[in-house]
């Protein structure tokens, strides 16, 4: 970005985004406080933003600190990610009424209003990425993550605070964010002057931008926003060495690693739900009392129970060894296979909500540092 | 299933139990109607009078095994009885009166009764499946009455039940609440519990105290040492594992561990 490309809104600016959206038909979610953590909820203006708060993240703990200043967007990720808006946790797929002889199948409704993310971070944009791979760019297209992707509105922000837990430069996903989005902040905090530089990242993104009151950035701005990405990228609670990793993994599983991780986890399926790329669901029906009405739904599963790998004759996956494996192996390895990526994008999230701290960064080290290659 | 043109019999059986599942079946006020359109409800003492007799093609049995005369009698039930559900804690765990099994029932007998030489009791409280063969069994501690639904909605078409195995920690993430342990410090046995109740007490903000058993593939040691650090001693992990679902193997081995 060159100086005069550069705009800034102040905190005024930002609610007039959130105006803006809403008045355009969006229903707007962004980060708020709910139950000491901050989560992704439908929000109105920047006073429902965690203002002057932060969190502390470590394996199986994350506790909401007061910050020094008055920052909007100065924390990590929290246990939700935007998966939850355009993958939802439970999906309605049709609903079906017998009548007589006749039956009628409905195809589930639409959301009634397109979203708009507010704060989305580099690791989660990479994460949405993910997910158009698997759900949209395979051979079956999801139609309703294809629908809510392609209408929701992303206002991206650079991280400006890397989380006790987050390794998105090991993973290069992070933490400046570079593509993705719409519009895109940079969280400046300055004394008591509180400014966002803004900018555009699709034609949405210009019309919306148009429509807000922003001033020229000045070189001490631009300067300071890259300070803000710099100082994210240098302060990142984990590292994971990824160069061979596809090789590394797959050429050890039988390491002992593997028993040890089984004998700490589990199996409760937290990381696969706060993981922003899991996509896994399986499929539930329901019927009533009278056998006349029916319906179908898809429900996020999770690799770490038994009924997930359940064929003709019982569950493939036995053992947590086995899914805690699969899992690890899947995400950091196979996915490349599969999908052409890492299937991580370093968030920290399956570390800071696995309840006994299981920590994927340190499983690889151990495993790289005993492996029999 | 029964024969066509005919509603399936239901019975509902109460052996050693505080009757709270069997609550849940009136529970489902709005849709007893409905309950009663399709089955007939042949016999169920805690709603009506009609008496025992006959076959049965659907039994919901509540309560554990605790005396030489139920011992029979829940032969005669299976005898008498198509399909088998059984249905709470007691009924698939022995429920909280499994206590027994860790201490001497003579111990007991003497504090809690006046005149413990009228009580003619088992040395132990089983589950219904340590005596007969059950073709399904509905957790909890009281079961959930959406479940119980979704089991006789799952019976009369013949289908299997939605009532996934794994942990209460997946109902949480569902519903997106946020971890009470991770997140507040919170002791919870919602990783090592079979889900179920729609994650209630996490809701409320406590941790969940496992009123419906364990999950499939628990591990409760490896809880056991965040419930540590979290600050629980002994005393309070053996409490913790030794409640409503006491005998079920997992907790009970690791109450065990903590103290006898």
């Amino acid at each position: 970005m060159r100086c005069g490309d550069a705009e800034f809104i102040d905190v005024d600016g930002l609610d007039a985004l959130f105006r803006a959206l809403s008045d355009r038909g969006y229903r707007v979610i962004g980060p708020t406080i709910v139950d000491t953590a901050i989560v992704y909820d439908d929000i109105g203006g920047t006073a429902d933003l965690p203002r002057g708060w932060t969190d502390e993240q470590d394996g199986g703990r994350y506790r909401l600190v007061e910050r020094d200043d008055d920052a909007l967007f100065g924390f990590a990720t929290g246990p939700h990610s935007w998966k939850r808006f355009l993958h939802p946790p439970v999906q309605r797929l049709w609903d079906a009424e017998r009548d007589g002889d006749a039956v009628t199948v409905r195809p589930a409704a639409a959301d009634p209003a397109p979203l708009a993310f507010i704060g989305v971070r580099s690791c989660d944009l990479q994460a949405m990425r993910i997910q158009d791979r698997v759900l949209i760019e395979g051979p079956y297209p999801d139609p309703h993550y294809a629908d809510r992707r392609a209408a929701a509105f992303v206002v991206a922000v650079d991280c400006g605070t890397a989380g006790g837990t987050c390794f998105c430069v090991s993973m290069e996903t992070g933490p400046e964010a570079r593509h993705g989005f719409d519009l895109k902040l940079t969280e400046i905090i300055d004394g008591d002057a509180q400014r966002f530089i803004v900018s555009a990242g699709t034609e949405a993104g210009r019309a919306v931008l148009a429509a807000l009151p922003t001033r020229e950035a000045g070189d001490a701005d631009l300067a300071s926003a890259a300070a803000v990405v710099d100082r994210t990228a240098a302060s990142m609670g984990r590292t994971m060495r990824t160069d061979d990793i596809h090789g590394l993994l797959l050429s050890n599983l039988e390491h002992a690693r593997w028993d040890d991780t089984a004998a700490r986890c589990l199996a409760c399926g937290n990381c696969t739900m706060v993981c922003p790329t899991c996509f896994c669901t399986t499929v539930e029906d329901s019927s009533d009392l009278t056998g006349t009405r029916t319906s179908r739904s898809r429900r996020w599963d999770s690799c770490f129970t038994a009924d997930f790998s359940h064929i003709h004759g019982g569950s493939v996956r036995q053992s947590t060894r086995s899914r805690y494996r699969q899992w690890a192996t899947h995400k950091l390895a196979t996915w490349h296979d599969q999908f052409g990526t890492s299937g991580c994008v370093g968030c920290g999230r399956c570390i800071t909500w696995c309840p006994v701290g299981i920590d994927i960064t340190e499983e690889v080290r151990a495993i790289r540092e005993t492996a029999e290659q | 299933m029964a024969e066509k043109g005919r509603k399936p019999r239901l019975a509902v059986w109460k052996f050693a139990s505080c009757d709270g599942c069997q609550l849940s079946v009136l529970d489902c006020e709005d849709e007893l109607l409905a309950i009663a359109d399709a089955i007939d409800i042949a016999y169920f003492p805690e709603a009506t009078r009609a008496a025992d007799k006959g076959r049965y093609d659907l039994s919901l049995v509540e309560g554990s095994i605790t005396t030489a005369h139920d011992q029979e009698r829940i032969r005669d039930v299976r005898r008498r009885s198509r399909t088998l559900i059984t249905i709470g804690a007691c009924a698939t765990a022995g429920g909280i009166q499994a206590l027994r099994n860790f201490a001497h029932v003579e111990d007991y007998k003497s504090v809690v009764y006046a005149r413990p030489d009228y009580i003619e009791t088992l040395a132990t409280s089983t589950p219904i499946a340590a005596h007969v063969p059950v073709d399904f069994e509905l957790r909890g501690c009281p079961i959930s009455k959406h479940q119980l639904l979704e089991v006789i909605t799952a019976y009369l078409v013949g289908r299997r039940p939605v009532t996934p195995e794994h942990s209460v920690c997946m109902e949480c993430k569902l519903a997106g609440r946020v971890c009470v342990t991770v997140a507040h410090g919170t002791p919870c046995l919602g990783p090592v519990t079979h889900a179920g109740c729609g994650a209630i007490c996490p809701a409320f903000d406590r941790g969940c105290y496992g009123c419906y058993g364990p999950k499939e593939s628990t591990n409760a040691p490896a809880l056991a040492r965040t419930l540590t650090d979290l600050g629980m001693d002994d005393k309070a992990l053996r409490r913790i594992y030794r409640t409503f679902n006491a005998d079920a193997p997992d907790f009970r081995y690791e109450s065990e561990r903590h103290g006898p």
